[in-house]
């Protein structure tokens, strides 16, 4: 394995997105929507709302909350009991379904997109061997999923901070849970996603058949991760740390059996069954 | 008297025999699904030279040299090019190649310079000065360095071909492998890339090109391989072939009335004779022809005269010097001939 290659094929197919404005305007703009905008808006309305019932019934339904994740909450008021809640515990879906969608949409594209191009045929003819190629390609799918929600995670800390902070007494964001979720549970969950979905790129016959099936494929996926993640957040350290375990394990089982689906035939658009 | 073509020999003077052979496939065969591209394929390119695989669209032009490089594998059959597996030792055979596909593969999203700085790492110029300098020296050679800078996606039909062109030898290959390089350019652009294809054999590369265009071949050629549903119909330098197929000397005769023509198959060093209206089509002055094979340039004057003595006004007398066209549709024709009587392949037919 030359990772040199891998990482001229990953930073070559990063340059192109970084080029494609209409690719990653709208990414951009989803992960401000989920990461900012709907925090922001969700957050200043409890803290700074007038209406004490509503405030008290959302505080209210927090006890649906596991006891040890009601433990943890903090706050003195019931609107910094309910941001808080919020915060920490109702947000998880962010952290899953903003890397998954545009990593899916990255990745859908990725190679079938070099035969529908024709670049495959330059591929095919290199040097690099597939695996170098798929691997690359799996890269460059990841970052800009990942990059996104570490970005994005960074913002949410500040927002949840600043308007939370101050009714739970200073800064508390991100939790032990929360660098948990981001750092061990998401990323496996991201690398099984992307496993399956490069596996149709390499099998399909556009790309807009990719994005479909790739649609499809993840959408389980995504609601599993989702229900994981939000469990990693309630449980205790090792229920997370377990649950990201698992899901790399098999995630690396994907990743290696999906390397076989490239193939410089399939670059070349002439493999059976495409 | 009829005029008969000579069937070529087996190849004995073949160009395989007294060169080193940069590309061998030995009856390679390889279908998809119930498709057969190629169907016991034996092809050879001697090292230094230019070899041309001549055919129609579906030949297995574009499949055979997917196979040099080891982009795919063949079914049946084998395949070496330096001695090498390519699909054992792809890698190394690959390093060694250059490609130009029909289309020019390139990423219209990046620039000129991104789109070489990407084939240099892959194979293994690096990122350095070293890179950088194979980029420009490669880029001036075929005047393109200027627009370096710029998107690809923004370049013309011309200028994405003479970046393929480019990026396929920047590296220092060994052996090209140009698939249609002239393909949707206008003649002006297929001429210039022909010459470039030309000064890099002077160079010492080996060159295996593919085309449909007989034009592009004629001159460029060193070796031709006529290719057919997959197989090769025959194989040798022009010369050969043609001298096989016509080893005499060719002379067209057109006269007002082509009929008179006729007293020319029974002269002395005539050994072909065949009446046409190629002259009255062509010239619509309802003049007709006659091409005449003979065992001598000599025996021209004298023919002339012995029908100018017998009264026969000869409109046209030229010598005929065969071309790659002639001897693609001689073996297409007798391909035809042979597989409409059954009896057996072309490859027989031209051997």
């Amino acid at each position: 394995m030359n990772w040199g290659r891998v990482r001229t094929v990953a930073r070559t197919d990063l340059r192109q997105l970084l080029l494609a404005r209409d690719f990653w305007m709208p990414m951009g703009i989803l992960g401000a929507i989920f990461f900012f905008v709907v925090p922001t808006i969700l957050l200043l309305a409890i803290t700074k709302v007038g209406d004490i019932n509503a405030v008290q019934q959302l505080s209210n339904a927090l006890e649906v909350l596991p006891q040890q994740a009601q433990e943890a909450i903090q706050g003195d008021t019931p609107a910094g009991r309910a941001s808080y809640a919020m915060a920490v515990y109702l947000f998880a879906p962010v952290a899953v379904v903003v890397p998954l969608t545009i990593s899916t949409a990255v990745g859908a594209a990725t190679i079938v997109g070099e035969r529908e191009r024709g670049t495959g045929e330059f591929l095919a003819h290199s040097p690099a061997d597939v695996k170098e190629i798929y691997l690359g390609k799996l890269i460059a799918s990841l970052v800009p999923g990942y990059l996104t929600t570490l970005v994005g995670f960074g913002v949410y800390s500040l927002v949840v901070n600043l308007i939370v902070g101050p009714e739970v007494g200073g800064w508390f964001f991100p939790t032990k849970q929360w660098w948990i979720l981001m750092l061990w549970v998401v990323p496996p969950f991201l690398a099984l996603t992307l496993s399956l979905v490069l596996r149709l790129s390499a099998r399909v016959k556009s790309t807009a058949a990719a994005q479909q099936a790739s649609g499809l494929v993840t959408l389980p996926l995504i609601m599993v991760a989702y229900s994981q993640s939000t469990g990693a957040l309630f449980g205790a350290g090792s229920a997370s740390i377990w649950i990201g375990t698992v899901a790399w394990i098999i995630a690396i089982l994907g990743l290696t059996r999906g390397m076989r689906a490239v193939t410089r035939a399939r670059l070349l658009g002439v493999a059976d069954g495409i | 008297m009829t005029f008969t073509t000579a069937r070529p020999d087996p190849d004995p003077a073949d160009a395989e025999a007294t060169h080193d052979l940069a590309v061998e496939l030995r009856s390679v065969s390889r279908g998809f699904g119930d498709v057969k591209a190629l169907d016991d394929l034996t092809l050879t390119a001697p090292a230094h030279a230019i070899t041309v695989l001549l055919g129609p669209n579906g030949a297995g032009k574009t499949t055979a040299i997917r196979m040099i490089t080891g982009a795919l594998n063949p079914d049946s059959g084998s395949v070496r090019v330096f001695g090498l597996d390519p699909g054992v030792e792809g890698e190394q055979v690959r390093r060694r190649c250059g490609v130009v596909s029909a289309k020019p593969a390139l990423y219209d999203r990046l620039s000129g310079w991104d789109n070489l700085g990407y084939a240099a790492e892959l194979y293994g110029l690096g990122r350095g000065d070293a890179a950088g300098r194979a980029i420009r020296e490669s880029a001036a050679r075929f005047g393109i360095e200027a627009a370096l800078d710029q998107q690809v996606g923004g370049y013309s039909t011309g200028m994405k071909t003479r970046l393929a062109l480019a990026r396929s030898v920047m590296h220092g290959p060994e052996l090209l492998l140009f698939d249609e390089p002239t393909s949707g350019l206008d003649p002006e652009s297929s001429h210039a890339v022909l010459e470039l294809i030309r000064e890099m054999a002077d160079t010492g590369s080996t060159v295996v090109m593919c085309t449909h265009l007989l034009l592009e071949a004629e001159g460029l050629a060193e070796r031709v391989v006529i290719l057919d549903g997959g197989t090769d119909l025959i194989a040798g330098s022009p010369g050969d072939l043609t001298g096989r197929f016509w080893p005499h000397l060719v002379v067209r005769l057109d006269a007002e009335d082509p009929a008179d023509l006729d007293r020319v198959a029974g002269m002395e060093g005539v050994v072909g004779y065949e009446r046409d209206d190629r002259g009255l089509e062509a010239s619509g002055s309802g003049a007709g022809g006659a091409t005449v094979q003979l065992d001598d340039l000599a025996r021209v004057p004298e023919v002339v005269f012995a029908l100018a003595a017998a009264g026969v006004r000869v409109t046209r007398v030229e010598p005929h010097v065969p071309s790659l066209e002639d001897l693609y549709f001689a073996v297409r024709d007798g391909r035809e001939a042979f597989s409409e009587q059954g009896r057996g392949t072309s490859r027989e037919v031209a051997a």
